[in-house]
């Protein structure tokens, strides 16, 4: 763990705003030693190297500041896909909104109702995938997560899941703090689809663990948006077996202050992980996508795909690494970060990073900024198309290699419609 | 259809007068070819008529059917019936052809107040179209231009050409990059379109485009001026002896 000096202090202040859930033995012990990693690693402050981009202020700080609702009526996301919705309001499960938790290949539970257990295998993946994803780098708001998560999801992925599960996350009290810790966990063999969506509350700290055994697929869509002055640090760590698969696509548009961070372990050969991003910000806008990717078995494939329109004074970080271990051969590693930023205003800051051990692998990575092309924009105006639809037209080509990402056509289409939206709104 | 009267263009970045004073009138129903040197100012008539940026009109005028374009936005003269086919179509990575085409049809029509194409319509026009130029299904499929050889960039131009249904067609260089068959196979393309309401400007370095889309004029451009008029057999003298003679003889 990185050993980095923090003010006790102000780990402590956030520590006595929150109280740590009781349960069973397992989940108790489970949480008193993420509140040991908390004080041990200390929550990050402005002189962290790995918040050098993104003030931690907020989302430290003992109280969540206020964030006005956008509209508590807007459409439901996903609305056209046959799935299985489970509905948290501020950060606590609501039943009367969520359907029924059964459904065929799959295995749902409250993690209050886990917790309670004296046996359960969550015990083994609780805080597990938390741990090792605090080396070499300390993220110590994902420990205060396993520590003080009150609610969540525990979902146990034992076949092909008959449809989507839908996290949906609904935000009704303006000063609302929510804390949020799912875990999946998916059999050899298994497939799932996990869609989330929603500003869940003022301040938001998610933390998901999901580990993927031989052969099983994860595939996950997300989007954050909407209630602007929303702040939100999210975690997903993920081990992979042999020949699996863990593909992750966000959509962010709007907030204040947003921190998505993914560690992946490819630990099992032949097992493929991408993932990829696109936000939109206009003005006080600021993202930051850390990705932190270990190699640790042979011919594994990863796919870091990120981009960012940013426009008057809206901020964009991407922190992307690869670690390659010795032994990891024949590692087929791609990482892109690319903003298209729509006036001099907006900034975007990468730090892409490789560390390669073994000496038979393919990583490439690239970073850019531009603005709008010309040219095209040009073109486009010349066969009639005007100024406004022909910039949004190549503002979608410009996110379309993360939107591809996203392999059902049905949910790819309904994301695209949700940025096309986005950007025809700002035009006015 | 097309007047052009003394018209003269002063590229921005180097502050340089291009265009020093051109006039070209163009009626409906015939092909005009311009041909010149290098530089002689050609490129920059097809620009400063489709409204790219970069150019300043010093003195003169342009009018589309009595219309003033040079005040228009380029999505405006599109609509009021202008085609610029490019001599570098440029690639637009990530929007499909079909979309990019039919975005565009709709925005003119929309701009023209009629009603926009439905996407039924629109595939069974546009089918019909690509299959003459031999544009196969993937192409419409594909992002525009991306991965396109030089030929199949020209044979999209002008598949965008038959879609728009211009009034006025610009042509510059077509002919840049194309073998023998697919000049033909372009040449083949524009010749379908040609009838009494449209006019033709095409702008050419060699005379074999001319072989294959006969103009009824020819115009030898030089030093930002129109400096020859005359019919075919002005391209060919041109092929034959170069432009040193004509330039000399009207010094």
């Amino acid at each position: 763990m990185a050993a980095v000096q923090k003010k006790p202090e102000v780990t402590e202040a956030r520590l006595g705003a929150v109280s740590i859930p009781t349960g069973g033995a397992w989940a108790s012990a489970a949480r008193a030693d993420a509140l040991a990693r908390v004080r041990a690693m200390g929550l990050p402050d402005r002189r962290d190297e790995y918040w050098k981009f993104t003030r931690p202020d907020t989302l430290v700080q003992a109280e969540a500041p206020r964030a006005a609702l956008f509209d508590p009526n807007e459409a439901p996301m996903f609305d056209g896909v046959d799935r299985l919705r489970i509905v948290f309001v501020d950060g606590v499960f609501d039943a009367a909104q969520s359907d029924d938790l059964s459904l065929e290949g799959v295995s749902i539970e409250r993690l209050s109702d886990a917790a309670e257990a004296d046996i359960h295998w969550a015990k083994d993946l609780y805080g597990v995938l938390e741990t090792r994803g605090q080396d070499p780098v300390a993220r110590s708001l994902a420990a205060l997560n396993t520590a003080a998560a009150t609610d969540g999801i525990v979902i146990h992925v034992t076949g092909k899941a008959a449809k989507p599960i839908h996290l949906r996350y609904l935000h009704a009290d303006e000063t609302s703090d929510a804390i949020l810790h799912h875990l999946v966990k998916l059999e050899p063999g298994a497939d799932v689809t996990i869609l989330e969506s929603g500003p869940a509350a003022a301040r938001f700290n998610k933390c998901m663990e999901i580990d993927i055994a031989d052969g099983a697929a994860f595939h996950h869509v997300r989007t954050q948006g909407r209630d602007h002055k929303r702040r939100a640090v999210t975690h997903m760590f993920t081990r992979l077996g042999n020949e699996s698969a863990f593909k992750s696509f966000t959509m962010t548009a709007n907030g204040v202050l947003t921190r998505n961070e993914c560690i992946i372990e490819l630990t099992g050969d032949d097992a493929k992980a991408h993932v990829s991003g696109a936000a939109m910000g206009d003005g006080d806008f600021h993202h930051d996508d850390t990705v932190f990717i270990t190699h640790d078995a042979e011919r594994c494939e990863s796919r870091q795909v990120f981009k960012k329109v940013l426009r008057n004074g809206a901020t964009g970080v991407f922190q992307g690494k690869i670690l390659v271990k010795a032994g990891a051969q024949k590692t087929d590693g791609y990482q892109i970060s690319q903003s298209l930023l729509l006036d001099g205003d907006s900034q975007f800051l990468a730090k892409p990073e490789l560390e390669i051990y073994a000496d038979d692998v393919i990583c490439s990575h690239g970073s850019t900024s531009g603005a709008i092309d010309e040219e095209a924009l040009f073109y486009l105006r010349a066969r009639g198309v005007p100024e406004g639809p022909a910039t949004d037209l190549l503002t979608l080509s410009f996110l379309a290699e993360a939107v591809d990402e996203i392999e059902d056509d049905g949910l790819r289409e309904e994301v695209t419609g949700l940025l096309a939206g986005w950007l025809e709104r700002r035009r006015g | 259809m097309l007047e052009i009267n003394n018209l003269h263009v002063d590229l921005e970045e180097e502050d340089k007068t291009i265009l020093k004073g051109v006039n070209l009138s163009i009626a409906g129903g015939s092909v005009h070819a311009i041909m010149g040197p290098n530089g002689s100012g050609k490129s920059t008539l097809s620009y400063v008529l489709s409204g790219k940026d970069g150019y300043t009109v010093t003195k003169g005028s342009a009018t589309l059917e009595g219309a003033d374009i040079l005040d228009m936005e380029p999505e405006e003269r599109a609509s009021a019936g202008l085609f610029l086919a490019f001599q570098y179509p440029v690639e637009i990575p990530g929007v499909g052809n079909m979309t990019f085409l039919r975005t565009a049809v709709n925005a003119q029509r929309k701009a023209r107040g009629e009603e926009e194409m439905s996407a039924a319509d629109f595939l069974k026009v546009i089918r019909a179209k690509a299959k003459d130029l031999k544009i196969d299904a993937d192409m419409l499929k594909r992002p525009v231009n991306v991965g396109f050889s030089g030929g199949e960039k020209k044979r999209n131009e002008i598949l965008q050409m038959a879609m728009l249904e211009p009034k006025m067609c610009i042509l510059d260089e077509t002919d840049s990059g194309l073998d023998v068959d697919a000049m033909k196979l372009v040449s083949d393309g524009v010749n379908a379109l040609r009838d009494a309401g449209r006019g033709f400007l095409v702008i050419t370095h060699y005379q074999r485009l001319l072989d294959h889309i006969k103009p009824d004029f020819v115009h030898i451009m030089a030093d930002g001026r129109i400096v020859k008029s005359g019919g075919p057999e002005l391209a060919l003298e041109v092929e034959k002896n170069g432009y040193a003679d004509i330039l000399t003889e009207v010094a």
